[in-house]
């Protein structure tokens, strides 16, 4: 990794061509969601899972383009802390509406 | 400090160290993330308690929130070209590119205050239904990041003014700003794709 000092160093520092890759590929994505969402083409749940799907991919899009997110030595530290982070989140968004779906079903109060 | 960093290159040289202030508010932004995560999942849970009240559909207009996603997208951005300056020193530059992203986020946060408006003038508070209260508590907590985030941009400006060079401690307040604002950004993807996409399909 170290030897690769100019590719680290631009990815690192976020030159311009970095910020206008990742401005591009975000309009892009931004206005394909919409435009699916407009466009009424796919079923209920098609949809839902297009637009999620375009919008993890500008997640990572932003992390690697405006956050500098790279898988240096150097940010480890960073990466380790998004992971955990990462885990955890998932953990709880999935288990609560795991949990509060079963509540429902068997309340009966949807 | 002993050496010199002046010159473009050393100081080019000495940003590529991680620094322990970014990385301490590398770790804030992932504690916010956690909070952002909890009012996702209640919005979740709460997204078809209507109470005989409007549904999203009825209240979100696709139109108002194309023009406040294209003003924090610009911003992102626009805060891009302020940190290519300042890596290159350029403090007029650099000041100039904050403002404009100051005037986009300021932008941003107008509209999101006329839509509550809008909303609540209507009858649809935060008080009408579970909805409306997770769709006010997430939102709202977003803009007022937002908000942070356009006194801390001032704040920075007005640090910067007069001055002829960026200091390493002043390039690590803008590299943290960065930080916040690209991290609300994101955060801004996910609400238009779950809370308001989402609710229009």
């Amino acid at each position: 990794m170290s030897t690769d000092h100019s590719a680290h160093s631009e990815s690192g520092h976020g030159g311009a061509g970095a910020y206008a890759i990742g401005f591009v590929l975000a309009v892009i994505l931004t206005a394909a969601s919409f435009m699916i969402v407009m466009g009424h083409s796919l079923s209920p749940s098609g949809t839902l899972m297009a637009i999620s799907v375009l919008a993890a991919i500008q997640v990572v899009v932003h992390l690697i383009f405006f956050l500098h997110m790279n898988t240096t030595a150097e940010a480890k530290w960073n990466n380790n802390v998004f992971l955990f982070t990462l885990m955890f989140v998932a953990i709880f968004i999935v288990g609560t509406l795991f949990i509060m779906d079963n509540t429902a079903a068997h309340m009966m109060s949807r | 400090m002993a050496h010199d960093t002046t010159t473009a290159d050393a100081h080019a040289e000495h940003e590529h160290h991680e620094l322990p202030t970014v990385f301490g508010f590398w770790v804030y932004l992932m504690t916010d993330c956690i909070i952002f995560g909890s009012l996702f999942a209640v919005f979740a849970v709460l997204h078809n308690q209507f109470d005989g009240g409007p549904t999203g559909k009825e209240l979100f207009e696709i139109s108002g929130l194309a023009l406040e996603t294209a003003l924090l997208l610009i911003s992102s951005i626009t805060y891009g070209f302020g940190m290519i300056a300042a890596h290159k020193g350029e403090v007029k530059s650099v000041m100039m590119w904050l403002a404009v992203t100051f005037f986009l986020g300021l932008g941003f946060v107008f509209l999101e205050v006329k839509e509550f408006a809008h909303m609540i003038a209507e009858g649809a508070g935060p008080d009408r239904s579970a909805f409306l209260s997770a769709f006010f508590t997430l939102v709202s907590t977003h803009g007022l990041h937002v908000s942070c985030g356009l006194i801390w941009i001032v704040t920075l400006i007005v640090q910067l003014a007069g001055t002829t060079a960026i200091p390493e401690r002043m390039m690590n307040k803008l590299t943290m700003l960065s930080l916040f604002w690209h991290f609300l950004d994101i955060v801004w993807i996910c609400v238009f794709t779950y809370v308001y996409l989402a609710s229009m399909i």
